[in-house]
């Protein structure tokens, strides 16, 4: 297929995801102010720290509150990962690709396109739940629809990669970002308000059905491992991970590679990493500097891409 | 006006209607045809023969209802994305192109009349285009003034000496039609490098069929649908034969182009890459696209951008558009390109006043279809015709398309008409002018109801060589959407028809599923 087409398709997914993944944290927290007892914890700024761009946040908004960080993350089309601006690019991708993708996968994205556009100044004025929850029923109407209705071909194995790439990035900031925040020491486990604020980070990654059937109790442990490491629930950084190495592995095979590229050597070490280290190793080497490791290779892998797909020398 | 018809000797196409047909056709409620030539009914508003089975539906619909299915198919037409761009606006803007329920219908009999005047201009249009690249017999007739050839901007020099394979330049062609008020059919201009709209008459009837499926069949709709089939076969034809299975692809400007749905739209329905400029290379006179897997050979390519764009080693250097090295290997016939560069020499507004001659020249027939009668404003004696009847007049700019350019003299102030005057004193060459008809008009639906507005009609032909042209049974319907306009550009505020050629016994006829 055209390296300008794997791109878009690739990037196309990549920013929907993002944009899925910006109202999942925003539906959260909206959740969690009407739950958590006031002034606990300052659930906002945490919402920033994950986009990694606090300091373009600081000086564009000053102090972060409820309003400023849903313009934010939602709606600024002056930020360049705002979920607006994310479907705006997807939009346009699709739109250049439009016919590498089934029709009704075009139609889905544009639906949601302009179901989010259109709903833009009420939600600045007063958002709500249940449009963030909207927001998350399209996005995975778009991958369900893309998943059923495209042949699982080299473009599908690119948009699958772009989204497994992506999802992979998010799950590790969320559990980043608010492992400090909610508990910044080991010896508040177990706290009155602790339940609550881990099943919310379970929530953000629609895991928390599936943590309570296999573990009932919320422990700290088991849920970074449930993050980390769970072997098939689809947002966890093990399973994305496997899933980008799979179609990787498929885009080679169809290409008929003898020698794997770069990206693909990449993507299966990280993997082989991930299936053979255990939580209690993570935690003693620091969370946080393992987090920062997957990112590096995340990035790395993406960049590798690149080079062997998208931008390769005529 | 319609002296000025009838002195040219028009052949009239009139539908067959006897008196007893016109008794037990159904009579469009409360519509009045204003005396204009009405492609549905006769002057007392009876349905013409084809067009009972639509008529009785019209009135059997409440006018609620055709209204909540004109909104619902406008609403899914931007669902799916169905837009064009608009460049006068603000950057991005999308429209769709507004689309009327009411289709127009064309008779067997008429169409088979259209059907035989394209095949004949589209043969002459191509002897002409092999000519005037090459040995320039017509100019050295006398038939075609040299100083028209080298005065257009559209003769392109680097073409010259250009044979493409079967003589044929322009494989793809959008001619537009109009009758006037006795139902004449006229050439409006022929369009021969990049004509749009097809991907419109593709979509409009899908969406008819899906909200009006009770009248295909009955009604004897010819299909359309072959046409993406056909037009990637055409193009795999003219690769030379000793290449296996080989690659077609369909080059356009890139997203922002106002055409680009219809660009992707047709790739999508062929199974061919789109490709744009940057997405090609030539090397060794061959063109490969950059793919994930490396380059690879392309050897068919349907076009979508101007001449002038192409290629900037031998056209416009600033292109960024298009390929360098592109026409290298077209002349070492490695790729296929349709249209052929250098067809817009044959659509100029100037040359578009001798196709008739043209076609007596090359074939030694008479035209079947007839030029709306031109003034070329080059010839000192139409000229002074054309200053002192500028309020009777349309009057175009040679290089100018999509209705820009234009001067409809009864429409317009006296300080336009002087302002227009100069320009013509300024540059001749650039200048035509024709009567204005009174197009026919079809039923449409407005704020008021059903009322008549002005229609045009482009057929699209295929032609993979001079013994194989193909007219597709249909063509865009394009509707002025304004009362009593003339102008039916989708930049001016036009629409679109669903066009319903009627079958003959033994043609297959449109169904639902297909």
């Amino acid at each position: 297929m055209l390296s300008r087409v794997a791109e878009s398709i690739y990037w196309m997914s990549r920013q929907v995801e993002r944009a899925e993944n910006h109202a999942r944290f925003l539906e959260v927290t909206l959740n969690l102010i009407l739950d958590q007892p006031e002034n606990l914890v300052d659930p906002w700024e945490p919402l920033v720290q994950v986009t990694g761009d606090t300091k373009w946040f600081l000086k564009e908004y000053g102090p972060p509150n409820a309003q400023n960080v849903v313009k934010f993350l939602a709606f600024d089309l002056n930020y360049h990962s705002s979920m607006m601006t994310c479907l705006r690019a997807a939009r346009e991708n699709a739109k250049s690709v439009r016919e590498s993708l089934s029709s009704e996968s075009y139609e889905q994205l544009n639906e949601f396109y302009h179901f989010v556009a259109g709903a833009t100044e009420a939600q600045l004025t007063d958002p709500t739940v249940e449009f963030f929850d909207n927001v998350r029923r399209y996005a995975i109407m778009w991958s369900g629809t893309l998943d059923s209705t495209m042949a699982h071909d080299k473009a599908w194995h690119f948009a699958n990669l772009g989204r497994l790439i992506e999802r992979a990035d998010k799950t590790s900031r969320i559990l980043d970002v608010k492992y400090f925040n909610l508990l910044p020491r080991l010896d508040d486990v177990g706290t009155a308000i602790d339940d609550l604020q881990w099943s919310t980070l379970l929530l953000a990654i629609s895991g928390f059905e599936t943590y309570r059937r296999e573990h009932h109790l919320v422990e700290l442990e088991k849920v970074v491992e449930f993050f980390l490491f769970h072997r098939t629930f689809p947002r966890s950084i093990r399973s994305c991970v496997a899933g980008a190495d799979w179609s990787l592995g498929e885009i080679s095979d169809s290409s008929h590679e003898t020698v794997p590229r770069e990206a693909r050597q990449r993507i299966a070490a990280l993997k082989h990493r991930l299936s053979c280290s255990n939580v209690k190793e993570v935690l003693a080497g620091g969370m946080h500097q393992f987090i920062d490791f997957l990112q590096g290779e995340l990035n790395e892998i993406g960049n590798r891409l690149n080079h062997d797909y998208f931008n390769q020398p005529g | 006006m319609n002296q000025v018809l009838s002195n040219i000797g028009v052949s009239t196409v009139k539908q067959s209607q006897s008196q007893a047909q016109t008794l037990s056709a159904p009579k469009l409620n409360q519509y009045n045809a204003e005396g204009f030539f009405d492609e549905l009914v006769d002057g007392q508003t009876y349905a013409r023969p084809d067009a009972e089975m639509l008529v009785d539906l019209i009135n059997r619909l409440p006018p609620q209802e055709l209204l909540r299915r004109q909104r619902s198919i406008e609403q899914s037409l931007y669902q799916m994305g169905i837009t064009f761009t608009v460049y006068s606006d603000n950057a991005g803007t999308e429209k769709i192109m507004p689309f009327d329920v009411i289709p127009r219908i064309v008779s067997a009999m008429l169409w088979q009349h259209i059907e035989a005047g394209l095949r004949q201009r589209i043969r002459a249009l191509n002897r002409f285009l092999s000519d005037i690249y090459n040995e320039q017999a017509i100019v050295k007739d006398g038939i075609i003034p040299k100083e028209l050839i080298d005065s257009a901007s559209s003769f392109l020099p680097q073409c010259v000496g250009l044979r493409p394979p079967s003589d044929v330049w322009c494989h793809i062609t959008g001619t537009d039609l109009v009758r006037d008020a006795t139902g004449a059919v006229y050439v409006l201009e022929d369009n021969l490098r990049c004509p749009s709209g097809v991907s419109y008459v593709l979509q409009n009837r899908h969406i008819m069929k899906r909200n009006f499926p009770q009248l295909f069949g009955a009604s004897r709709v010819r299909p359309v649908n072959d046409y993406a089939s056909r037009l990637y076969g055409m193009l795999r034809s003219m690769v030379p034969s000793h290449v296996d299975n080989p690659t077609v692809a369909v080059l356009t400007p890139g997203v922002y182009n106002s055409a680009y749905y219809e660009h992707s739209y047709l790739a999508q329905q062929m199974g061919v890459e789109l490709v744009e400029g940057r997405d090609l290379v030539v090397k060794d006179d061959f063109v490969y696209m950059l793919t994930t897997d490396g380059l690879q050979r392309v050897d068919s390519i349907y076009r979508r951008i101007d001449d002038d764009f192409i290629d900037p080693e031998v056209f416009r250097k600033d292109s960024t558009l298009g390929v360098k090295g592109l026409m290298r290997a077209y002349r070492a016939g490695n790729v296929a390109l349709a249209n052929a560069p250098g067809t817009g020499i044959a659509d100029d507004k100037v040359v578009y006043a001798f196709v008739p001659a043209m076609i007596k020249y090359y074939l030694g027939e008479e035209s079947i279809l007839p030029n709306v009668p031109t003034y070329v404003c080059q010839r000192e004696e139409d000229r002074k015709y054309v200053l002192s009847h500028l309020d009777e007049l349309v009057v175009k700019a040679a290089g100018e398309s999509g209705g820009y350019g234009i001067l409809i003299g009864p429409h317009a102030t006296p300080e336009e008409r002087a302002a227009f005057a100069e320009k013509i004193e300024e540059n001749p060459r650039n200048y035509v002018a024709q009567p204005t008809l009174q197009l026919s008009r079809v039923p449409t639906l407005s704020d008021n109801g059903l009322e008549g507005r002005h229609v045009d009609l482009r057929p699209y032909v295929l032609c993979s060589s001079p013994d194989d042209v193909w007219v597709m049974p249909g063509g865009l319907t394009r509707v002025a959407l304004r009362k009593g306009s003339l102008v039916v550009n989708s930049s001016q505020g036009g629409g679109s028809k669903d066009t319903w050629v009627v079958a003959e016994v033994g043609q297959p006829v449109a169904t639902v599923n297909d």
